[in-house]
């Protein structure tokens, strides 16, 4: 058996379990870990600025990919930075390995230099966590690691190494799992097949169906299945901020996003359906709005691989735990002799009715000579990329605007953090994208305020050539907040401005950047397309957009899902 | 509902704080929290009563089954089954009325006197957390109790079923 130290292990061990990039930031408890990363050139190291943007990029790195993202940072501070980046990943569900360096075993406890019980702090916002105890066991515990990451329903996985174990001066027998079994954890990805049977019968004999498409189709890598059983059964299709690309957005039958910046379309689907298939979705508070009055006529299958997202919020008439794809390809065998022309035909009426819901276009908006609208920029930013590039966003109204206004057709296009809503994720997060993929395009669609989040990740872009195009939308204020403000608060915008804006151009310009302003509408497209044309150059485009642009449709509060304010003035 | 949910978990360390933080996390109520190795050392077998409505009691087992270290949870109350607790009791006896008092009402509760002083008694009671409440109470009243200590309840459920890994 091959000798070696625990730091060569830790190195050896990510190597073994594939992985290419890890994202992190040196400090004491894991020189040797470094030491040991500086001796090949297997796994790509990236040295970040700061070590929740380390997280992010793993995080983006694995939304794109569905590969595990892995993070490596040293005790204390640098394993409490990446607590959002953490958290971020929990809530949405996105496979990620974070190894801490800890201090040494015999120090535990003492509240020793840069100790903190990383374990302990992030224990509600992980999957799963280690602390290691002997160097023998790091590549068991790494295994693991990247195996409960992503399987099931996946998440973040801790690995706290203790600077003892790690040490380059003793070495331990190499001994790698040929394979990982866990008594207590066998993920069930096979639906039931009684639960099946009973989901694919409420959907035959349902008049008004919809599909309600969330993350977990992308995370079970089911668009193929998601857009048969749509095609085949003829049901309209919304998306939730997650699901995105599950199911392409310029398909047909696809009626928006739903929830609480949901398209009319979707929401009205979604409320006056009597059949209701959510596949990957968790019926989350910004998509239910009042649960109490949720969708009243509809009869509820929910196919998730988690069996504690079922019911958690809303009762549903018929659980199926499995992933999303099995259970897809399931129901369709069973559905198998549905005449596809006949259900059509079955359908008219809801497709009547759903088209006159369209025809109210609700994502229209007003256009000026003067001032640059929001909207406007996402349109162009589609334009300019042909709708090809991977969208990565930061948090506030510039998402909802990425979300409504660039249709995302493949699943992994768009990149944000949904359930968490972190400022700050969008440049690192389109990082991890651009290392995954160095021939695609990666864009950031941020605002003035997420962007100072982790601003200074733009160092880290170029030390490593990433030639990411950042679009903010800078409205000289934190739109979302003021949004808020303007409807809630009588226009008190309490704290939801900024007086002291950089210049963001020569920001770009100081960290060796491409920087373009734009304040006028007409500049607009010669400056997108300026800016997709240097195609090898980081390109900051900072657009001055209307201060005073609302993101709608928005459901109203304590509603039904179908209440909802539709401009400033009009309600349905 | 008072429930009482059963888990089959790795001895491992940490495993226990996860589920304890996961009852904070998720506003559960925790009423009483039993937990000791199995006759597998590798297992630890752990009890909690909770109270909450159906739902909130499904979703604790289902979180709490969703746990890695765990392998089985069980709600108990589901069906018959056998509980118990044990509590230790240490009264004042400063006059021979009280010790005979105190040795009338351990008698009749079929608890045992575990330790005898010269000023006071620690008695001991097994049973269910009802008759302990009872006990408790029914001793107060006639002695000054000085400290007390209970396990909370553990269980097993009757018959063939059993939480095995």
């Amino acid at each position: 058996m091959e000798m070696m130290s625990g730091a060569a292990m830790v190195v050896r061990a990510l190597k073994d379990v594939g992985v290419t990039h890890i994202f992190g930031y040196p400090g004491g408890a894991v020189l040797d870990i470094y030491d040991a990363l500086f001796a090949q050139d297997d796994v790509k190291h990236v040295l970040v600025r700061h070590e929740q943007a380390a997280a992010h990029m793993a995080d983006g790195y694995a939304r794109s990919t569905g590969k595990t993202g892995s993070v490596l940072v040293t005790s204390g501070p640098g394993a409490t930075n990446t607590l959002t980046g953490i958290a971020t990943a929990y809530m949405d569900s996105i496979p990620m390995v974070v190894l801490s360096g800890q201090v040494p075993s015999v120090h535990i406890g003492e509240d020793a230099f840069q100790e903190t019980d990383m374990v302990g702090c992030s224990r509600p916002i992980v999957k799963h966590s280690f602390l290691v105890k002997r160097a023998v066991d790091i590549p068991d515990a790494i295994a693991k690691a990247y195996y409960i990451a992503n399987t099931g329903r996946p998440g973040p996985v801790v690995v706290d190494l203790p600077k003892d174990i790690v040490n380059v001066l003793e070495e331990h027998p190499y001994n790698f799992p040929t394979s990982v079994s866990m008594r207590s954890y066998n993920p069930n990805t096979k639906g039931h097949a009684k639960q099946i049977k009973k989901a694919v019968e409420v959907l035959k004999n349902a008049q008004r169906p919809v599909l309600y498409v969330g993350g977990g189709a992308i995370a079970a890598e089911a668009q193929a299945e998601v857009t048969a059983l749509a095609e085949h059964m003829n049901t309209p299709v919304t998306c939730t901020l997650m699901g995105l690309g599950a199911f392409s957005g310029v398909h047909p039958q696809f009626v928006g996003m739903l929830g609480m910046h949901g398209t009319l379309e979707a929401n009205k689907v979604m409320h006056n359906a009597d059949c209701i298939v959510a596949l990957g979705a968790r019926f989350d508070d910004r998509v239910t709005n009042n649960v109490a009055k949720f969708c009243p006529n509809a009869k509820i299958v929910h196919v998730d691989i988690d069996p504690a997202s079922i019911s958690k919020t809303v009762a549903v008439h018929i659980p199926v735990v499995g992933s999303v794809k099995h259970v897809v390809q399931e129901m369709q065998k069973l559905l198998a002799q549905v005449d596809s022309s006949e259900q059509k035909e079955k359908l008219n009426d809801w497709w009547e009715q759903i088209d006159q819901w369209r025809s109210r276009k609700c994502l229209s908006y007003a256009t000026d000579e003067e001032a640059i609208k929001p909207q406007a920029v996402i349109e162009s930013i589609y334009k300019h990329t042909q709708g090809q590039a991977f969208v990565s966003s930061d948090v506030g109204q510039h998402q909802m605007f990425a979300a409504l206004y660039y249709p995302y057709a493949k699943p992994r296009q768009w990149i944000n953090s949904g359930g968490l809503g972190t400022m700050g994720f969008g440049l690192p997060a389109a990082m991890g994208v651009q290392f995954a993929h160095p021939e695609s395009t990666s864009v950031v669609v941020t605002g003035d305020g997420s962007i100072q989040m982790n601003i200074q990740e733009l160092a880290t872009c170029l030390q490593y050539d990433l030639p990411i195009k950042i679009i903010s939308l800078n409205n000289r204020a934190l739109g979302m907040v003021r949004q808020w403000q303007d409807m809630i608060y009588k226009g008190r915008h309490s704290h939801s401005y900024m007086d002291s804006m950089p210049d963001f151009v020569k920001l770009a310009e100081a960290y060796g950047h491409i920087g373009i302003k734009v304040t006028k509408p007409q500049e607009l497209d010669d400056a997108m397309a300026k800016c997709f044309s240097l195609k090898d150059r980081l390109v900051f485009m900072d657009v001055e957009v209307d201060q005073n642009e609302h993101v709608y449709p928005m459901q109203i509060k304590y509603g039904a899902m179908d209440d909802m304010r539709l401009s400033r003035t009009e309600r349905t | 509902m008072k429930r009482i949910i059963s888990v089959l978990m790795e001895n491992e360390p940490g495993a226990l704080s996860r589920i304890v933080a996961l009852f904070s996390q998720r506003n559960y109520n925790v009423d009483s929290l039993c937990v000791a190795p199995t006759h597998d050392p590798s297992l630890s077998r752990l009890t909690i009563t909770s109270h909450g409505d159906d739902k909130v009691i499904e979703q604790i087992t289902k979180q709490v089954n969703k746990l890695i270290d765990v392998l089985k949870v069980a709600d108990l109350s589901d069906s018959s089954h056998v509980e118990r607790e044990l509590m230790l009791i240490k009264v004042a006896t400063p006059t021979e009325k009280t010790r005979a008092e105190v040795m009338r009402n351990v008698d009749i509760f079929r608890g045992r006197i575990v330790d005898v002083q010269a000023n006071n008694y620690t008695l001991e009671m097994t049973g269910t957390s009802d008759k302990l409440d009872v006990f408790a109470q029914t001793l107060a009243a006639t002695a000054d109790v000085i400290e007390l200590s209970r396990t909370g309840v553990c269980g097993l459920a009757r018959g063939d079923r059993a939480l095995r890994p």
